[in-house]
């Protein structure tokens, strides 16, 4: 590992592939996609690939590192908040008050509020404020050895306290509203179906960059440490290595994973509301990563896309179905492809190798469904994914 | 191993081109680019309409209600000719409960299907959302529940009450009923927060006075702590704007502390025929409410309404304020349409000053200024049998008054 | 100081509600590592048990429902985990995301069978209304389920240490492996501990008809609650989730009292993370040697 490729495939083959594939769907989307779509159907696009943003953070977590977050909708809600904070004073204008304080009976800014009238302020919260509090509470948590299904349900927890919050801060927050009614994001003008695209482009690039940024970690020393904890973690900590170190880290990094896509998400979709950030949406943010295959960073991307394309066109097609088609594609994720989609030809291309080489073998009752082992894509130089990061203990 | 390897990279690869190729074209193939704010298409003999309520989630519950009433004006419409001879075609969408999803199928809606009007949304926090979509693209939407005023967007018509429809009448109810010491209780979210603000200026005004306010989360289901903070204030009354399902575990632990609508009446006014019926006439008998409309409203457009909502829906279904203002909504968008001979957004809005039609609840009329409607306001009370008698109303339709104007002690709101 | 006392009995039966909810949780969860996100729907079906069983039993429905809301949420469990949950043993995490999207099948099927409306449960008479001892106001729907929450809790006990199965069922949540060396069929008791921590679930949504609404959503409004109550108590553990209940309860009733419902929340959320710095493994840990 000492000079990782663009890419961070380790076999000449692999690099190759890997850089057309990546190139092939950068084309797609820069290219094929703005010149095909109809301005609404690319704002569409646009919204996805904002949730695939915060999809790759919890691939990160989650798949690489194990830690089921399911609280992803606060640092979604913290960056957007940030963002949409300052679009709402730049659009007031100095001195005025942002029109949901006037219903609410606020008279004077909130203090809390001042800073964000400086953009470079709301840029850079939008990274700090997940990053920092991201940090904060994983040191904390994973400092503690809290984890497996209780740092689930403690993230869990924490995206129900915040919403009731945000809601109860009605003169602060906007309540149940949120904030929305937006016009302009830095110069651009949100009604324009031009400017719409070029900050489709913003979105895209910045999914890409992401992407990159986070192949180039899983693939360095630390993404293999991050990987060993996952898989181990108190042998991990024999071998000297603090796993609450690295887990925050990935912790932190999907939270700002997180805050960019809620931020991109409030001048595309035009609002941002406590309904966003619940429970619900937190938990649908990690099934899309479960559905698109969680073991590997593209595989949160493709879900997140393809799952919100599903919704939008079932709801559009048929309201009713569409919890039906969720649950029990769910399920048939969890029970029968727990590598998602990504993983499901590999899962095929096994299965008939095991029944073509000789006598299936009998996997005892209570063990993990039959998947063989076979290197990931994405860590070849892994030796074994297990099916489930391996979390007994911390529930038995 | 390596070929194994390559082989999945592959075929990785492969799925996710065809993933995002698939959905590219997909969604290409559904419309042609086109600009992003399109006129209605009327150019056929049909004209399609927008109907945009929450068919799932937590606000399904009274969003469809809402859905089925438009519809049925609908049919009603096309069976007598349509709208200047054109058949109405709705496309139904569903908003999920979720505002994000009401401005996204709004827009769908306006730039996709090229709808005429829209007929949606309950909550004022899917209207929020949708509004900037139909200031945007120009077209118009009607909103049929009663909410917190304090708005006149230009492309939005407001067929539920604004508050000096239903709340100011229910305070008037209250102070002619001797109630000097009220208690708010309310769900945490605009509509509540906006209509305390305003019960707390009418009550300093009219010498009452407010001896608690309190909030609980959406969908919060205990209601114990409440009831003894209530109890404790010993109030003449309470008013009530919790919303949806907290209704219900509120007025059943209500209940079952032994008081009841003599001892302390709740006046709500987010609780309908609909919602007695979940909650058990039980829990509410007695108890006051404030709406525009009950099922048992006298007249014989409102028999004829009734009688045809249960044949096509059930002999069991109910009808409600929130689903009579939907119909009216069909029926006042036509009105309005016919007066300007054309479908155009722009020649509707000029056009729609004192449109007026025979709804349900009586006359209703658009106020062109505020683009709001005249209504009744009616105080009823529970029955046993799950159903609303009205008890009070204010005689003629009052004028809408979304900004309290002219109401000297709203003055500084 | 009359409003402060009255707090004390509103505490201990937000508690109560709050234990009857979790109690089944904390055995699945406990011994099987399942984070079964569809118990809330289990305590939805034993709402809609007695619901369905008023055109029969009228107003005694709640009574008659208690059993049977337990046999029909508990023979549901039985199907989840003989059909799905059976395959995850060992990745307790999937199981959360599994349990959720039956959780959503359930609430639609609800929804298409009894309609999205709430519906309405007749209490019994004598449950309707409340009495004042000592200038402390209770009403008797918060008292038949404190009896209730107190009855599951003794039954369970009873069954935990002094029935055999009890004791086999104790034996595979310390330790799993030698349970089955011991000659134990863990497949036989785990099947037995879901179906009781499920129909645990159903006897719990009847008992909320007297106090909550009964739609399709019911066991969304519970669920995470119920989760930190769990985790608060430390898994699988009786006395653990009995007093992080009540504790629960009391902070909640006190909180709310001096501020309001959404701070009551927030802070009580707050408590259980802080709390959980303190104590990793909840309030009652079990001793074990494994290794991570």
């Amino acid at each position: 590992m000492k000079t990782p490729g663009l890419l961070a495939q380790r076999t000449k083959g692999g690099k190759w592939r890997g850089v057309v594939a990546f190139a092939a769907v950068a084309l797609l989307v820069l290219a094929v996609a703005p010149v095909t779509l109809s301005p609404f159907r690319l704002e569409l696009l646009a919204k996805y690939l904002c949730f695939a943003i915060a999809a790759l953070g919890i691939g990160l977590a989650w798949g690489k590192g194990g830690m089921l977050t399911l609280g992803q909708g606060v640092f979604f809600g913290l960056g957007g908040y940030a963002m949409a904070m300052h679009l709402k004073l730049a659009e007031a204008g100095p001195g005025e008050l942002p029109d949901f304080m006037v219903w609410s009976g606020v008279e004077e800014l909130p203090l809390l509020w001042e800073p964000f009238r400086q953009p470079w302020f709301a840029l850079l919260m939008v990274v700090l404020l997940p990053g920092t509090i991201a940090a904060l509470l994983g040191l904390l948590v994973f400092g503690r050895r809290v984890r497996g299904a209780y740092f689930a349900i403690l993230t869990q927890a924490l995206a129900a306290a915040f919403v009731i919050w945000l809601v109860g801060q009605q003169g602060l927050t906007g309540g149940t509203n949120g904030l929305t009614n937006f016009s302009s994001f830095f110069g651009l003008d949100l009604a324009s179906a031009q400017d719409q695209r070029i900050l489709y482009f913003i979105v895209a690039i910045v999914l890409g960059l992401l992407y990159l940024g986070f192949r180039q970690l899983v693939a360095s020393r630390y993404g293999r440490l991050l990987i060993a904890v996952r898989d181990g973690e108190d042998r991990v900590r024999f071998l000297g290595y603090d796993p609450a170190v690295v887990k925050t880290v990935a912790f932190t990094m999907s939270a700002v994973s997180a805050g960019l896509a809620g931020a991109l998400f409030v001048p595309v979709v035009g609002i941002i509301s406590p309904a966003l950030l619940g429970v619900v949406p937190s938990l649908e943010l990690v099934f899309a990563v479960a559905v698109g295959g969680r073991y590997a960073l593209a595989g949160a991307v493709l879900g997140a896309v393809l799952l919100n394309y599903a919704k939008t066109t079932f709801s559009e097609n048929y309201a009713d179905g569409w919890l039906y088609l969720q649950g029990a594609l769910f399920i048939g994720v969890m029970a029968y492809a727990p590598k998602g989609v990504i993983g499901l030809a590999g899962q095929i291309r096994d299965f008939v190798a095991l029944r073509t080489r000789g006598p299936a073998r009998r996997i005892p009752a209570q063990q993990p469904p039959p998947v063989p082992p076979g290197p990931s894509a994405d860590a070849p130089a892994e030796p074994v994914e297990p099916v489930g990061p391996v979390e007994k203990e911390a529930v038995a | 191993m390596r070929i194994i390897s390559f082989g999945r990279r592959a075929a990785r690869l492969a799925a996710v081109s065809l993933a995002v190729a698939l959905a590219t074209t997909a969604c290409a193939s559904d419309e042609s680019t086109s600009k992003g704010s399109a006129g209605a298409d009327t150019s056929g003999d049909t004209v399609k309409v927008g109907v945009l309520h929450s068919l799932s989630g937590t606000m399904s519950i009274s969003e469809v209600t809402v859905k089925n009433s438009v519809l049925m004006a609908i049919d009603e419409i096309n069976a007598k000719g349509g709208v200047m001879g054109k058949k109405v075609q709705p496309v139904v969408e569903d908003g999920a409960s979720d505002w994000p999803t009401f401005a996204e199928k709004a827009q769908k809606l306006i730039s996709g299907d090229k709808v005429a009007v829209t007929f949606g949304g309950w909550t004022s926090a899917s209207r929020k959302a949708m509004l900037p979509v139909f200031e945007k693209n120009k077209q118009l939407l009607f909103y049929p529940v009663q909410y917190e005023g304090l708005e006149t967007s230009p492309y939005i018509f407001y067929t539920g009450a604004t508050t000096n429809q239903q709340i100011v009448p229910g305070l008037d109810y209250l102070k002619a009923q001797g109630k000097k010491k009220i208690f708010l209780v309310g769900s945490d979210y605009v509509f509540p927060r906006t209509a305390n603000k305003i019960i707390k200026k009418y009550a300093a005004a009219n010498g009452m006075e407010v001896v608690g306010e309190e909030y609980t989360p959406l969908g919060h289901t205990e209601y114990s702590t409440l009831i003894n903070k209530v109890t404790q204030a010993k109030p003449d009354a309470v008013f009530n704007t919790l919303n949806g399902d907290s209704n219900v575990a509120f007025f059943k632990q209500l209940r079952s502390t032994g008081i009841s609508a003599a001892d302390m009446p709740v006046l709500s006014v987010s609780v309908a025929e609909e919602e007695v019926r979940g909650i058990g006439p039980d829990y509410l008998a007695g108890q006051p409410v404030a709406w525009n409309y009950y099922q048992t409203t006298e007249g014989a457009r409102n028999t004829e309404f009734v009688a045809a909502y249960k044949a096509k829906y059930g002999a069991d279904k109910v009808t409600s304020d929130p689903m009579e203002a939907g119909y009216n909504s069909v029926y006042l968008w036509k009105a309005a349409v016919e007066k300007a001979q054309s479908f155009d957004p722009e020649a509707v809005k000029k056009a729609c000053d004192g449109v007026s039609i025979d709804a349900p609840e009586g006359k209703v009329t658009i106020d062109g200024a505020t683009q709001h409607v005249y209504k009744t306001a009616r105080i009823g009370v529970v029955q046993p049998d799950g159903l609303i008698k009205e008890v009070w109303n204010s005689g003629a339709p009052i004028k809408p008054d979304p900004y309290l104007k002219d109401y000297p002690w709203a003055k500084d709101l | 100081m009359n409003a402060f006392m009255n707090q004390l009995p509103i505490g201990l039966s937000i508690g109560a509600v709050l234990l009857l909810i979790a109690l089944g949780l904390t055995f699945t969860f406990g011994q099987m590592g399942v984070i079964n996100m569809a118990h809330g729907e289990f305590i939805m079906a034993g709402a809609y048990t007695a619901y369905m069983l008023q055109d029969w039993a009228g107003r005694q429905a709640v009574l008659v429902a208690l059993p049977v809301a337990f046999a029909v949420a508990g023979l549901m469990g039985l199907l989840l985990e003989r059909t799905l949950i059976r395959r995850f043993y060992g990745r307790p995490l999937d199981t959360l995301l599994l349990t959720w999207g039956v959780s959503l099948v359930l609430q639609q099927v609800a929804r298409d069978l009894f309609g999205a409306p709430n519906v309405q449960v007749k209490a019994p008479t004598w449950l309707v209304g409340g009495g004042e001892w000592l200038g402390i106001r209770m009403p008797y729907a918060r008292m038949f389920i404190f009896v209730l929450a107190m009855l599951s809790v003794a039954a369970i006990w009873f069954y935990l240490s002094r029935t055999k199965q009890g004791r086999r069922m104790q034996a595979v949540m310390q330790n799993r492996e030698l349970a089955s060396c011991s000659g134990i069929a863990t497949s036989r008791v785990d099947q037995r501990t879901f179906f009781i921590g499920s129909g645990l679930a159903g006897v719990a949504g009847v008992a909320l008809t007297l106090i909550g609404p009964v739609g399709p959503a019911l066991g969304t409004y519970y669920i995470v609650d119920a989760f930190l109550v769990v985790v608060a108590g430390g898994l699988g553990r009786l006395q653990g989730a009995v007093i992080a209940a009540f504790v629960l309860g009391l902070l909640n009733s006190y909180v709310e009292f001096w501020s309001d419902a959404s701070l009551a929340k927030v802070v009580v959320f707050a408590v259980i993370i802080g709390f959980l710095q303190l104590r990793p493994q909840g309030l009652f840990v079990l001793r074990s040697r494994k290794l991570t």
